[in-house]
């Protein structure tokens, strides 16, 4: 598996930390109910098929990027940085 | 059809034409007392103490594709109950007791080989970490010794005892651990089952769940709809897209963990040896190959294939254990797809919908877990309250904290 890093190119699997699904990116109010706090720490919709990811390119430029890709046939169809998308 | 040495010898005499198939091919009916959706080795026990534990016999097992064709058919075999955690601890112990009586209660040779597992440690604080795992497992009734390094090189002389990077400090030896068929267990309990009434229905997806008024009616299958009073919920990976049918959202990341197989060579490996600094586990089969893994590949996937760095740091960690494997030919390698908890405990529990059942989380432990995960999942489904030996196996710890984590990593579910 290569992911294209948007600022490095196409590098090796090996390059990158999996931390979790997109779920991660949307980090409750330190006040919310600890509903939303279980569902953003553990509840996944798991789907077998297109899911967008977490990755860290920590042996690259150390940016964290959002993965578009299908967990049953590998492919990847998008990787974008989450700085940008944020922004 | 019982079987037994004499059988075989009769049978050998007169051209194998006395056996029977183990179990029937029926037609599901239109309605069952229970139906089991996954015809695994937890779906299958689940079934066969069904029957055997609370006399619920009007049972079917759904399987998709054929009886033991995921992840009971693609694992490392590994039998052991080394767990620390209370909660944990019980539940292993219960399993491993009801393997050590699996053949005669099945009447199926599962091969059941408890040749010792030794846990090394490479450090002294991983020395600690043994000392103190193998007196929980001794004050569950359970059975471990601390080896030394003298005493490991005793047991297992072929170790690189030189290497300067991960010296061997000791092992931790569990001699009731071992192996078992894989196979050999999925079917011994479904011939046990279907033996005792258990309809096994392969080739039969479960493509929805009925549900009215908050209780469940039964399931949509490619073979028809069947009515049940009670369904269960056993699929391990695909857990979230059958929990969804019930518009549940799980605690579960599927993700692929590979193992390998090498051709079948001379017995050369006597135990079942982890390696405590990389992610490295081996055992020899009873037919000659090595069988060993390693860690996920780390990403979600239901790909069942893994990728190449995955396979280069398993071939890795075992030359540096044990460089005599080097000349081994690797035969085949395979990716089974682990329902991942955030906490690497498993779920054996009720759900929100009255009648439905959810077993599932097992990471990549399931194979030890077979028979008790069986018995305590039929026990909650036929009486509606948990088994005493998985209490804590509850679906609603994540939101209450009530955590179950073996390996203190944390709740990302990739790192159980």
């Amino acid at each position: 598996m290569r992911l294209r890093c948007p600022l490095c190119g196409e590098r090796d699997r090996r390059e990158f930390y999996y931390y979790g699904a997109e779920d991660y990116l949307h980090r409750p109010a330190a006040d919310a109910a600890l509903a939303e706090w279980d569902a953003y720490l553990h509840l996944r919709d798991n789907p077998a098929g297109v899911t967008r990811d977490l990755w860290y390119h920590e042996a690259g430029c150390s940016q964290w990027l959002l993965v578009t890709r299908n967990t049953v046939t590998h492919e990847i169809s998008g990787v974008e940085l989450v700085a940008e998308r944020k922004a | 059809m019982r079987y037994s040495g004499l059988r075989v010898i009769t049978e050998g005499l007169f051209g194998n034409r006395g056996w029977t198939p183990a179990w029937r091919e029926p037609s599901p009916k239109a309605e069952y007392d229970v139906v089991i959706i996954g015809g695994g080795g937890h779906g299958l026990s689940t079934a066969y103490y069904l029957a055997k534990n609370h006399g619920i016999t009007n049972v079917a097992v759904l399987e998709k594709g054929y009886l033991g064709g995921g992840n009971v058919g693609r694992n490392t075999t590994i039998v052991r109950a080394n767990y620390f955690l209370p909660g944990n601890s019980e539940f292993y112990s219960h399993s491993l007791k009801l393997w050590e009586g699996l053949e005669a209660e099945l009447n199926y040779n599962v091969m059941h080989s408890q040749r010792g597992l030794i846990n090394l440690f490479h450090s002294d604080g991983q020395r600690d970490a043994f000392v103190r795992r193998g007196n929980a497992m001794i004050n569950q009734g359970d059975d471990a010794i601390l080896l030394d390094r003298e005493g490991v090189r005793e047991h297992l002389p072929y170790l690189d005892f030189d290497n300067t990077r991960f010296p061997i400090y000791g092992g931790l030896l569990h001699p009731r651990g071992g192996s078992a068929r894989h196979d050999a267990v999925a079917w011994g309990y479904a011939r046990g089952a279907d033996k005792r009434g258990v309809d096994l229905i392969q080739n039969c997806e479960v493509t929805g769940i009925d549900i009215e008024n908050g209780v469940v009616k039964g399931v949509q299958t490619t073979r028809g709809a069947i009515r049940a009073k009670k369904v269960g919920i056993v699929v391990a990976g695909r857990s979230s897209q059958v929990a969804a049918m019930a518009g549940m959202r799980l605690p579960i990341e599927s993700h692929v963990l590979q193992a390998f197989v090498t051709e079948g060579l001379k017995p050369v490996i006597n135990h079942v040896v982890s390696f405590g600094m990389g992610h490295f586990y081996i055992s020899q089969s009873d037919k000659g190959g090595l069988v060993f893994g390693g860690d996920l590949d780390f990403y979600a996937s239901y790909a069942a294939r893994g990728n190449l760095p995955m396979v280069e740091h398993v071939m890795e960690a075992g030359m540096t254990l044990m460089p005599m494997i080097g000349r081994a030919k690797v035969l085949r390698s395979w990716g089974g797809i682990m329902d991942m908890s955030p906490d690497g405990s498993p779920i054996i529990d009720r759900t929100h919908v009255e009648g439905l059942y959810l077993n599932c989380g097992w990471n990549y432990g399931g194979f030890k877990a077979v028979p008790a995960s069986g018995w305590c999942m039929a026990h909650l489904m036929a009486t509606d309250q948990p088994h005493e030996v998985a209490r804590k196996f509850r679906l609603d710890r994540f939101a209450t904290g009530h955590l179950l984590d073996e390996e203190g990593t944390g709740s990302q579910h990739n790192l159980h």
